[in-house]
């Protein structure tokens, strides 16, 4: 007979000596990993030597070098890394295009937080037709392809209702045509000037810090309050004023000025990077005020009707005890929802914005060949953005932790 | 004395007038306050100034008839519908049941058929699901490709690369999904395994996916696969795609059966170790039935994620029902009707989802049985 024996775990066994070696789950353990870890690499084996063999077959080196080949296509758009057709090179198309998904999605992620907030709280609004139109706007967005979105804004919507670039919409440096935005550019003329704004303004985010820290040891002695970022703003203002009367001003602006054919000078944002930022914000705003919706009507009936009792002014209300908890309902998946932005900005290829996927896994990769090294990049850029996200996701997760009880 | 006391209580008196109708409804509604009431003008105008063209161009004067854009170009203003009703076949079967409308049948008999066997799952008395699913799962795909793609019992050949249209879309995405169940139930038994080994193996593969774009995966399948077979394997386009997807879609699939596996109380495992079940057994007895139930809605998000973004494989070249849409807006015959045709798309794309996100709703409700605690 068998003692009552203490269970250790669900795979360690009472009596490893009473059964035949094969039935024991540890050891069976081992064989199943052996087995698993064999598989793949013969699997890894056989894909890299078909590989090596198929490159081959078609006269493609294997290798990094062709990063440093002269890429043999021009790029429409890149406003922060230079490109000279002729002379950059692989390489720095590849930081091109990391650099433009990087700028269609932090103005997407602008723009659809934004936006996803607005009609996250339209949604709840008391009037019936403000919450109607709302949940209208989240149920057709959510429910539409974003590959379809895109294509609508901009071979149904913009293309054909753009006027051409000669009968551009705007004036005063603001234009609009099929060809794109344009916007005024800011440009340093006088270092000096430029320097001492810049202090101005640092100096004036320490005053707003330092205001805010004061008016919050105030409400908490005195109980009277008073708002440090206010105050702190307009000393912010008065001082880039202050800068700008002594050393003039920091910017010229380089307007956009209306040719015969065409514009010339300011910021010109193409309008494949319009529409596609456009769909964007629309596809992930729905997404979004789903989260905000759902983070509001997350927080308890009971706090609204205690933080009324004690008084507190709606915006005191809303600031100090209902947005402090939604936001731990809103953020982590809103941050998901960002993530997605990102991946979805790949679909830029279908209207040619130049992005990471189709101007290096799309253009280079048909210029060169090199599949298994820019597909490899790509999915690294993306892993990359992917693993920063859940850090910063972990990071928050475990900082709203320590704030519950 | 007792003729004074009522023993049955008297009905309830109806709420006053001003507390009930649609007057009461408004005040409370529409206009409380003075906010209120402004946002309410506000969106009137807003309604005024979208319904009236919105209606005005789809409906009033839309055109439907003629077969040819002279009739559409005749009315001006309104929209062509008289396009997608030329054009139907062809966004709907892709262009070799769009030149062939006799052929139709094959498409539509191997869809109802699906419909019907599909049908009797839903009924919670029926007693041979697994039976049935099991069917569906391993013979029906095979009666249905032998329908559409044809060569079989006299039925002329549809080549794969000429499926199109909204069945694509639907093959995809169906395929997808049925494909990637296994795989996925297997990464996630995976990912919570205790053999280090295959634990590491299957969270690095679900991240894989989940951090890639799925347009990145379709390129990798349709200009990295091929590398990988040997030179005389020829794969087609339509399979290419699938291969992308179903990997894609079974790390998706593999983290909602994840959160239904961990939604599983520990008394369940310990009861299927006391009882002496082995690991397999345990699992396809007890946890798996329990967990797998949990997980269908989270699965139909998936799914209709999924059948979002199979019109990505548009912009590898396949005609799915975006692209095939598009492909018929920018013919000769009727260049410049783009609008129509995403219009379209859009409708056929959005009735699924929402349809499909109803469901799932309801399927949470349904299904939440304490599990959650």
């Amino acid at each position: 007979m068998l003692g009552p024996k203490k269970m250790s775990g669900p795979h360690k066994t009472p009596n490893p000596h009473n059964i035949p070696w094969h039935r024991n789950p540890d050891i069976r353990g081992y064989i199943a990993q052996g087995l698993l870890a064999a598989l793949i690499a013969w699997g890894l084996y056989v894909i890299y030597g078909n590989t090596v063999t198929n490159m081959e077959a078609r006269g493609i080196p294997i290798g990094f070098g062709f990063l440093n080949e002269v890429a043999p296509f021009g790029v429409a758009f890149s406003p922060f890394i230079d490109f000279t057709l002729g002379e950059s090179t692989y390489l720095t198309i590849f930081f091109i295009g990391i650099q433009n998904t990087i700028i269609v999605s932090i103005l997407g992620i602008i723009a659809a937080t934004f936006l996803g907030f607005v009609i996250g709280i339209m949604r709840l609004s008391p009037n019936w037709f403000v919450s109607k139109f709302a949940s209208l706007y989240i149920e057709i967005f959510r429910n539409i392809p974003i590959l379809l979105l895109i294509m609508f804004w901009n071979f149904a919507v913009f293309l054909p209702s753009l006027p051409l670039p000669r009968q551009s919409l705007g004036g005063d440096g603001f234009f609009l045509n099929k060809r794109g935005v344009y916007l005024p550019k800011p440009m340093v003329e006088n270092s000096g000037a430029f320097i001492a704004f810049l202090v101005a303004v640092v100096a004036g985010i320490l005053v707003i810090w330092g205001l805010r820290r004061y008016a919050k040891r105030q409400q908490e002695q005195t109980g009277k309050s008073f708002s440090g970022l206010l105050a702190g703003l307009g000393v912010l203002m008065v001082l880039v004023g202050l800068s700008a009367l002594i050393f003039g001003s920091p910017f010229i602006f380089d307007t956009p000025t209306l040719g015969r054919f065409n514009l010339t000078g300011g910021i010109e944002i193409p309008l494949p990077l319009f529409s596609l930022w456009f769909a964007l914000t629309t596809y992930t705003a729905a997404f979004i005020a789903e989260n905000v919706r759902g983070g509001i009507s997350a927080v308890s009936k009971g706090q609204w009707e205690a933080a009324s009792a004690l008084g507190l002014s709606r915006t005191h209300l809303l600031r100090f005890v209902i947005i402090p908890q939604a936001m731990r309902v809103i953020v982590p998946p809103s941050i998901s929802q960002f993530l997605n932005l990102t991946k979805n900005s790949s679909l830029a290829t279908a209207i040619a914005y130049e992005d990471i996927v189709a101007m290096w896994a799309g253009t280079a990769l048909n210029q060169t060949g090199q599949a298994l090294i820019i597909i490899a990049m790509t999915v690294l850029v993306y892993e990359i953005l992917s693993l920063t996200t859940s850090l910063i996701l972990n990071i928050y997760n475990k900082r709203i932790q320590l704030v519950e009880r | 004395m007792s003729a004074l006391i009522k023993h049955t209580p008297l009905p309830d008196r109806p709420p006053p007038s001003s507390q009930t109708g649609i007057v009461h409804w408004a005040k409370q509604h529409l206009f409380s306050s003075t906010t209120n009431s402004l946002l309410t003008l506000a969106s009137f105008y807003v309604l005024f100034l979208l319904v009236p063209p919105l209606v005005n161009w789809a409906l009033l004067s839309a055109t439907l008839e003629g077969t040819d854009r002279s009739a559409c170009e005749a009315n001006g203003g309104g929209a062509c519908w008289t396009f997608i009703k030329i054009r139907f076949n062809q966004i709907m079967f892709g262009l070799y049941y769009g030149s062939h409308p006799e052929q139709i049948w094959r498409p539509v008999l191997a869809f109802f058929m699906l419909i019907g066997l599909v049908a009797p799952l839903f009924i919670e008395r029926f007693s041979y699901k697994g039976l049935l699913a099991g069917f569906i799962l391993l013979i029906f795909p095979f009666i249905a490709f032998a329908l559409i793609h044809g060569a079989w019992l006299g039925l002329p050949v549809a080549e794969t690369n000429e499926w199109g249209g909204f069945m694509l879309t639907f093959i995809l995405s169906i395929v997808g999904i049925i494909a990637a169940l296994p795989l996925g139930i297997l990464l996630a038994l995976g990912r919570r395994s205790e053999l280090p080994v295959v634990r590491s193996f299957c969270v690095f593969f679900i991240e894989l996916w989940r951090g890639t774009p799925l347009i990145t995966v379709l390129f990798m399948a349709s200009v990295l696969l091929p590398l990988f077979f040997p030179s005389g394997v020829d794969l087609d386009k339509v399979l290419r795609a699938l291969i992308g997807i179903t990997l894609f879609q079974s790390a998706y699939t593999a983290e909602a059966i994840r959160g239904g596996l961990q939604a599983i109380p520990k008394g369940q495992f310990e009861a299927a170790d006391a009882l002496g079940l082995a690991y397999w057994e345990k699992m396809t007895f007890i946890i798996l039935p329990q967990a797998l139930k949990i997980s269908i809605p989270g699965i139909v998000n998936t799914f209709i994620e999924l059948f979002k973004d199979t019109t990505l494989v548009s912009i590898i070249g396949l005609l799915d029902l975006l692209n095939m849409s598009q492909t018929a807006a920018q013919s000769a015959e009727w260049r410049g009707y783009d609008t129509e045709a995403y219009i379209f798309a859009a409708f056929i794309f959005w009735i699924f989802c929402y349809g499909m996100s109803r469901y799932s709703q309801n399927l949470e409700t349904k299904l939440d049985r304490g599990h959650k605690n």
